[in-house]
């Protein structure tokens, strides 16, 4: 188990990479540091690992403080965004590297080097140097290097961001699987808001050193706690709209919706609805948003809708087939909504027909 | 029209690169055939073929001696700049240092001083106080000094290129510096030390100033300064003799630059290929 209290970096010349961040990551867990580059993902992982020092709070793994443990003594293993696998060893050096700093015979090594990479699919490719290796199988071979050395956690950074779009999706499937099986705790830092969802069992979301939400892939992608986490989850970025709530009802980019209970009058309210979570209908019906269709995106099995709608820019995925023709008058029907006030959740308005 | 002056353009080119080649291979070309000339002269010519002149710079009692001094002096120094200008490149690279670059170039703007000749005299007295006249140690202090320097300007390149999640990835496994150094940064740097290490080597061997001024004792002069001693009394040149012993005091750079360029290749800028 991983526990962070009231970690903070402040970086020489002010900046504040770390924030107070409070996380447990429980023993088996995979969890996913997600935000935008700058957010300070990097920066926390770093931090676990050791190889930067925070400037307040600190790190607990199985019990111990190893705030300022040595990274080495912490019985961690790291794969990094450039894979760091050393371009003058070949793959079986490469993946005994850690049993050789833990003196292990070079016999054993060897075997041991073997027996991992038998295991990732690396036994052709043992004499080989980096070099002679292709993106995916290097990400294989770090990975194997930080398998070899039974360590208590694996720290990833971003470690599938090199690789070409489709291999990623394979080394994706590849890693769930394999940290299934091998059960040891994971901490997997990426930008990538569909990485995160995919592969872990709890989402941990982040922006300017703070942690905003962490929750389930299902939570966090159903139940954003900010406008911030709204935009930042999801394939088509979720439609976040001005409302506005008078007696009795909310007025949202021309449709009139049932006012929700526990708002006041005049507070600044923002109407969050995923594209997926809404219908298209070419007639007029009460509580959806009218507008004239300007762009059809095709997503393959659906197609991104893009309405102009006076007050805003409605966007709806409809299926394949079913695509209005552009420059028609149609109307979206929300599903499932969100309502936030001051750009956090405020509660589930009521369905809208 | 334009073909003759294509023609006679790659002509007058031609000349010219021929003209400058001459002039840097002649001397070569001398060096080349003078020894095994019974009469050599100061000019290029085919020799009246002979092997006396290399039997009478044998007999000469400093000549081979001083082979092995410069070996000594030439080797010791390029292991003491390699070492130091390493440790030195390394840490200059991965701790931050205010002031780290006027330093790196204050450096090497002094390197041309030490040992050049303002500062003759001053190095005199400091050798003669440490008791280090008519040592090969300190020749070899002197000498290192004046090219650690730009050793350290050049390593610290390579080193700079050398990416740190190397080195991060091996500390997550538990090494120790020294052991990052050893099994990581020196493999990844090896070439730079190559370079490092013949240029060190070459400069040496070829220095002629300080080993003139730091050693008295002729059993203790290098080649270069030996050379400087193949005279006559009356002050002319022994032509045979210098043209014997300069070519054999150049064989061992050559081969060493042979060797060192098959073996890893000289790259001055660029520690690893991505």
């Amino acid at each position: 188990m991983i526990s962070l209290n009231g970690l903070t970096k402040v970086f020489p010349g002010g900046v504040r990479a770390l924030d107070g961040i409070d996380l447990t990551i429980a023993d088996g867990e995979f969890l996913a540091l997600l935000g935008p580059s700058g957010c300070g993902k990097t920066t926390l992982l770093r931090t676990i690992a050791g190889l930067e020092t925070p400037t307040g709070g600190g790190v607990r793994i199985d019990g111990h403080d190893v705030t300022r443990l040595p990274p080495g003594a912490r019985d961690l293993a790291m794969v990094f965004q450039d894979y760091a696998i050393f371009p003058h060893m070949d793959v079986t050096a490469n993946i005994a590297y850690p049993l050789r700093i833990k003196k292990v015979p070079r016999a054993r090594r060897t075997a041991k080097a073997a027996e991992v990479a038998a295991r990732l699919a690396l036994t052709d490719l043992l004499h080989r140097r980096p070099g002679e290796l292709s993106g995916g199988q290097q990400q294989r071979v770090a990975l194997a290097r930080a398998i070899a050395c039974h360590p208590a956690a694996f720290l990833f950074d971003e470690p599938l961001s090199n690789l070409d779009a489709r291999l990623r999706l394979e080394a994706r499937t590849f890693l769930k699987r394999l940290q299934r099986e091998l059960a040891v705790t994971t901490v997997f830092v990426t930008h990538d808001q569909a990485e995160a969802l995919a592969l872990a069992d709890r989402v941990a979301v982040m922006s300017q050193g703070r942690m905003i939400q962490t929750g389930s892939p299902a939570e966090i992608f159903h139940r954003p706690a900010t406008t911030f986490v709204a935009a930042f989850i999801g394939s088509t970025p979720m439609n976040l709209l001005p409302a506005e709530l008078t007696a009795g009802a909310l007025h949202v980019a021309g449709a009139t919706l049932p006012a929700p209970p526990g708002l006041a009058p005049g507070e600044p309210l923002t109407y969050g609805v995923r594209p997926e979570y809404m219908d298209l209908s070419r007639a007029e019906r009460p509580g959806a948003f009218p507008g004239v269709v300007s762009v059809l995106e095709n997503l393959g099995t659906h197609t991104l809708v893009t309405l102009d709608n006076p007050g805003a820019l409605i966007q709806l995925v409809v299926p394949e087939g079913d695509e209005p023709p552009l420059g028609t008058h149609v109307w979206a029907v929300p599903r499932r909504s969100l309502l936030y006030r001051d750009g956090l959740l405020h509660d589930t308005p009521a369905p809208s027909s | 029209m334009n073909l003759v002056r294509h023609v006679l353009g790659r002509l007058a080119t031609t000349a010219v690169l021929a003209a400058v080649l001459a002039f840097f291979t002649l001397p070569m070309l001398w060096l080349a055939t003078a020894p095994f000339d019974a009469t050599p002269g100061i000019t290029t010519s085919v020799p009246d073929f002979t092997l006396r002149n290399f039997a009478a710079i044998l007999d000469n009692p400093y000549a081979l001696g001083s082979i092995r001094n410069s070996l000594i002096q030439a080797g010791g120094s390029a292991a003491l700049v390699v070492v130091l200008a390493a440790l030195a490149a390394y840490a200059l690279s991965r701790v931050r240092v205010p002031g780290r670059d006027a330093l790196l170039y204050l450096l090497l703007l002094l390197s041309s001083v030490v040992t050049g000749t303002a500062a003759m005299v001053p190095v005199f007295e400091l050798a003669t106080r440490l008791d280090l006249i008519d040592t090969h140690l300190g020749v070899i202090l002197v000498v290192s000094s004046g090219l650690l320097p730009a050793a350290i300007f050049i390593l610290k390149d390579f080193m700079d290129d050398t990416p740190t999640s190397y080195e991060e990835s091996a500390r997550v496994f538990g090494a120790t510096p020294l052991q990052i150094l050893r099994h990581i940064v020196v493999p990844l740097v090896r070439p730079g030390l190559a370079t490092i290490a013949v240029w060190a080597l070459a400069s040496v061997w070829g220095g002629f100033l300080f080993q003139f001024i730091l050693l008295r004792d002729p059993d203790k002069a290098p080649g270069s300064v030996i050379l400087y001693t193949l005279y006559t009394e009356g002050g002319s040149p022994k032509l045979d003799l210098i043209s014997t012993f300069s070519l054999l005091y150049s064989l061992p750079v050559v081969a060493m630059y042979l060797f060192v360029s098959q073996r890893y290749g000289f790259r001055f800028h660029g520690g690893i290929k991505r």
